[in-house]
């Protein structure tokens, strides 16, 4: 992992939310290909690694053997199955087995660390790369500034399969993402976990800034922390002072474009405010039925 | 199974062994080194928290005891995040004659997983 990386945080947060032995799949990324380097590997625990758009199959292939072996006698312990992707690996090539998954209705969890882009092959943008922001296939120049098209909801996605565990958090609030996983993984059923991961190279980050950058993304409502109980809408945090999402913005070297001397664009700055706000209050109206 | 002696022993395509990544020495790659001031830290273990590399040490009462330089990377989070600023980062190169050997090998605890 580079230096500075929010992944290695989310997932050493995420696992002291388990108890339970644990066999974990993971999808192909930046995750993977750094903790399971030939011959070598970081995991104390089964890991099954697999292509980028069949971690959702392979999590509901080994859970169902394990059901069977299970109803066999063959096995007595409780093990959980906790499948990893980064937003590429879920917000895009694997959706279709994740979905599948979901709706068929294994008893895994699925975290996602979404760094928003394709961080192990050189920030190319993702469904999750936010409008405006400049990734290597999409650019800012002098005509284009940046990503054009929105950033996929996912949670949203992932919470119409009515599943009964939906989550959205981020490592500024360790609490918060642990909690969220142990309710994750303890639920019956698939349960899904959201988890905003600051990638330095792609942000253009200190190396340091990950716990900042995170907070300013909630507090700006940028990235808003809720979780989905069997339909059940409900904010984990509300921020107490808000922050203009310029700030947010500003702290970025993907969106320095916006605010180059004598070349920015308020507009667009305005714009990207009035979605947020409007998002939040459609969330904030799920919550409140 | 014993850890393997040439990689014919390997299994193919698959790691067989947990936790050998604990091997790579990671802490070559630091340019910057965060250094930890004893008596201000309140072992509040946010760092611990937050540190991507698993590198703050702690003992059994939970007190931040030291970094683990074998693995520390010095991306600064932890000076980052300390609310008492406890941690300051220094360039590596002030350390340049320091022969003090910082961070250890923990080895290999790899356990051999499956049959």
């Amino acid at each position: 992992m580079c230096p500075g990386c929010g992944a290695p945080t989310a997932l050493r947060q995420a696992f002291m939310g388990i108890d339970a032995p644990v066999v974990v799949v993971g999808a192909t990324g930046c995750l993977e290909v750094s903790t399971t380097v030939y011959p070598y590997s970081a995991w104390r625990t089964p890991f099954m690694h697999v292509a980028f758009e069949n971690a959702g199959a392979a999590v509901s292939g080994v859970e169902a053997a394990y059901k069977a072996m299970k109803n066999k006698g063959n096995f007595k312990e409780n093990i959980k199955f906790v499948a990893f992707g980064g937003d590429g690996g879920t917000y895009d090539i694997g959706l279709q087995s994740l979905s599948g998954a979901l709706e068929r209705g294994h008893d895994f969890t699925y975290i996602c660390y979404n760094n928003q882009g394709y961080m192990n092959t050189g920030a190319q943008r993702s469904s999750a790369t936010p409008q405006n922001a400049s990734a290597t296939t999409s650019p800012a120049g002098s005509v284009l500034p940046g990503k054009l098209q929105r950033a996929k909801n996912l949670t949203e996605i992932v919470a119409a399969h009515n599943i009964p565990y939906v989550a959205q958090t981020s490592l500024h609030n360790p609490m918060d993402l642990i909690m969220k996983v142990k309710r994750a993984v303890e639920t019956p059923g698939p349960a899904f976990v959201n988890i905003l991961v600051p990638c330095p190279l792609f942000w253009r980050i200190d190396q340091g800034d990950q716990v900042k950058l995170c907070k300013l993304a909630v507090d700006s409502k940028f990235w808003p922390v809720y979780e989905v109980e069997n339909g059940v809408y409900s904010l984990s945090y509300t921020p107490k002072s808000e922050v203009p999402v310029e700030e947010f913005l500003k702290a970025q070297g993907r969106y320095a474009h916006l605010f180059k001397k004598g070349k920015e664009r308020p507009d667009i700055v305005e714009h990207a405010q009035k979605e947020i706000d409007a998002e939040w209050e459609k969330l904030k109206g799920k919550c409140e039925k | 199974m014993s850890k393997p002696k040439s990689w014919r022993d390997i299994p193919p395509a698959t790691i067989a062994w947990g936790a050998t990544a604990r091997e790579v020495e990671t802490g070559l790659w630091r340019s910057m080194r965060p250094v930890l001031d004893r008596k201000k830290c309140v072992s509040c273990l946010k760092c611990w928290l937050q540190c991507p590399d698993a590198s703050i040490l702690t003992d059994e009462d939970g007190k931040v005891t030291a970094v683990n330089l074998f693995f520390c990377k010095g991306c600064g989070i932890c000076a980052e995040v300390c609310p008492v600023k406890a941690i300051s980062m220094h360039p590596e190169s002030d350390f340049a004659n320091d022969t003090e050997k910082h961070g250890e090998n923990p080895g290999n605890v790899g356990e051999y997983i499956g049959s």
